[in-house]
């Protein structure tokens, strides 16, 4: 109990530290300029809540006699969900356009966005075991190269999506071979380089990227040559199937679109895992020296798991320039890459539907957090949450690492750590 | 009797540092030959300069009539030699059955089942452990996969680093015991390094004595244990283990 209480006052401590420059002092706008404001109430109560969770996180954990229980149960439990859960999140995918809400549609499309782009640094990071913090290069490398092709060669995105995959899987391979011999921490600073690089090029080869002004009227995908345009005239989805025209069905176009193009990804490195490729990648993770042992090509493997994994960047790439009509580089910066990297290390290194989990709660959860907490206020007309609602944004980082503080202590392998084999004996006779 | 591995004049360095100091060695088809050395003669070095990694600076390397000394490491492993690397080095997240899947895929072996059942009848404990994962087998059972997995490309030379490190005297006895029987009944040319000198060289036909990356002495397994001086630097205390 002394050891619990000693514990407390040390972490009461820390938070006091913290939060005393980050809650207690508030600069504040007056007529006389700004204006230092303190807080020493909001403080004492953070501190106070960090000095009794503490206590109570510590007396708890002493009092189960083997911390390692909840975790073998809990891993038994999410197998058993994952039979349900993977088929409930498809159909709940599907239908979601039903919902006729704009709101969520869109939501759900930078959602699939995301878990296209977890599923692809997934192959490269969760099977092949190579840690790239660089891939946002190659979604802006697909966004890039739909853009300019677009507006180069009057090219439509069905043309250029395939394209777009085959140049940045290009940019995968020139990656991959300077960075073949690198492992680890070393590998890790060469991709972050590489992230880096493409998008300073893209900020100062203006004559080509239009520089930081970005490349606008990237034009939208169509429907069996149908546009989604709003005149409703002969050619327009709208004319076509004598609808009146209206934005949404350009949304949800645009959902099914990534939802179709995420699945393919699934399908693909699902397929992938199976063979013999796959295994190769999956081997290299574990140990480099025995693949070689064993025969197989290293580099080829790597280059491979490489272009892959760069390929999906850059279809999610070219499906992000349609959706926005406008690429820059400010899209591509390192938050981006860090923001796949923590879906897929939160996930479950390897995890298909971790990732996809992952994605959701970090990109949808903090979101929807935001519009319940919007809901309330209105609802109570309760100013502290709408406070809280209208700050949200601001601590979303702060959110962000707690929650992936919290998942590595209760779960250090990601959400779905279980590895489904590659392959069984076939039943014999 | 042919050779099957045959090194003349092999050197290897680790930068600066010399590793091998002219090797010559030869193993004929259908032998069981043993390399012995105190630790850091350059036992484990040898055999993976056969395997290209590092390369040899001198000499030349040939198997089954061909140089392989240039040849890149996948390409030398996809001629039918196989290596249980030292430390054993199985994949520990995958099964075993992926395990010993990645022998065989690698060099294309398509007659997977019969391959597994010729190891099964070697260990017959990977049979039992097949859908297990690879890091939670014991060290002997580990070393047993790794034995398998090299024998699942169907090698003609099989490399063994080491089998013996690490574990107990009885599955010491059990490994060998099988490293014998598929010399005795399929042929099988194998190669072993090891520290475990006198259950070493009671297993192979012949045996060579490696010291500071030379080849010091050479001889029949027999011829080698009688010798005074191995029983001296390398049997001392431990032929009684057996």
């Amino acid at each position: 109990m002394n050891l619990a209480l000693r514990d407390a006052f040390l972490s009461a401590a820390a938070a006091l530290g913290l939060f005393l420059p980050m809650v207690g002092f508030v600069a504040t706008n007056t007529d006389q300029g700004l204006v230092l404001t303190y807080r020493p109430i909001a403080v004492a109560v953070l501190v106070a809540m960090v000095f009794v969770g503490r206590l109570i996180a510590v007396s708890w954990r002493g009092r189960s006699a083997r911390p390692q229980q909840p975790n073998a149960e809990l891993a038994a439990r999410f197998a058993a969900a994952g039979k349900y859960l993977t088929p409930l999140l498809l159909v709940m995918a599907l239908l979601l356009p039903l919902s006729g809400s704009r709101y969520y549609v869109d939501l759900g499309t930078l959602v699939l966005t995301y878990i296209m782009l977890g599923w692809g640094l997934n192959i490269v990071v969760g099977l092949a075991g190579l840690l790239d913090l660089g891939y946002v290069a190659f979604y802006a490398v697909g966004a890039y190269s739909y853009a300019l092709l677009a507006e180069s060669f009057g090219l439509g995105f069905w043309t250029c999506l395939p394209l777009a995959g085959i140049l940045a899987a290009f940019a995968g391979l020139l990656l991959g071979f300077p960075v073949l011999r690198l492992r680890g921490d070393y590998l890790a600073i060469v991709t972050l380089a590489f992230g880096e690089i493409i998008r300073v090029v893209l900020i100062n080869w203006v004559s080509l990227t239009h520089g930081p002004n970005g490349i606008s009227g990237v034009p939208r995908p169509t429907l069996f040559g149908l546009s989604f345009s709003m005149d409703g005239g002969e050619g327009t989805v709208a004319g076509f199937f004598d609808i009146e025209p209206e934005t949404i069905q350009r949304v949800v176009f645009l959902y099914y679109v990534i939802f179709g193009l995420a699945l393919l990804t699934n399908w693909v490195t699902l397929r992938l895992r199976r063979l013999p490729l796959g295994r190769a990648w999956e081997a290299l993770r574990e140990d480099e020296v025995a693949c070689r042992s064993l025969g197989i090509d290293v580099t080829n493997t790597k280059l491979t798991a490489f272009a892959i994994g760069a390929m999906f960047g850059g279809f999610a790439g070219a499906f992000f320039a349609t959706r926005q009509a406008f690429v820059s580089p400010e899209s591509f910066t390192f938050i981006e890459s860090a923001t796949v990297l923590a879906i897929v290390v939160l996930g479950g290194l390897g995890s298909q539907l971790g990732v996809a989990l992952a994605a959701l709660a970090m990109v949808g959860g903090l979101e929807l957090l935001r519009e319940l907490l919007t809901e309330i206020a209105e609802q109570m007309g309760s100013p502290i949450f709408a406070g809280l609602a209208g700050e949200l944004p601001t601590y979303r980082m702060l959110i962000f690492g707690i929650a992936l503080v919290v998942v590595m202590v209760l779960r250090p392998r990601g959400l779905v750590s279980g590895r489904t084999p590659t392959a069984t004996l076939p039943a014999r006779a | 009797m042919s050779a099957l591995l045959s090194l003349s004049g092999v050197t290897a360095y680790y930068g600066a540092i010399q590793a091998l100091r002219g090797v010559d060695l030869v193993v004929n088809e259908g032998e069981i030959v043993t390399l012995i050395g105190a630790n850091g003669a350059g036992k484990s070095t040898l055999m993976m300069t056969v395997c290209g990694n590092p390369r040899a600076r001198d000499g030349r390397i040939v198997y089954g009539g061909q140089d392989i000394t240039d040849l890149p490491t996948h390409a030398i492993m996809r001629r039918r030699i196989a290596q249980a690397p030292e430390g054993r080095r199985i994949f520990g997240r995958m099964t075993v059955y992926e395990n010993l899947l990645m022998g065989a895929e690698v060099s294309g072996q398509t007659d997977v089942p019969a391959l597994l059942e010729q190891v099964f009848a070697l260990f017959p404990r990977l049979k039992e452990r097949l859908t297990q994962r690879g890091g939670t087998l014991s060290g002997g059972e580990q070393q047993m996969l790794a034995i398998g997995r090299a024998l699942m490309s169907r090698p003609r030379l099989l490399l063994l680093d080491e089998p013996s490190l690490g574990l107990a005297p009885l599955v010491v006895k059990l490994i060998f015991g099988a490293i014998r029987e598929l010399n005795r009944t399929s042929g099988l040319t194998v190669l072993l390094v090891e520290q475990n000198a006198y259950q070493a060289l009671r297993l192979a036909h012949r045996g060579y004595v490696l010291v500071n990356g030379a080849i010091t002495m050479a001889g029949s397994g027999a011829e080698l244990l009688a010798r005074p001086e191995i029983r001296a630097a390398y049997l001392e205390g431990s032929s009684h283990s057996a």
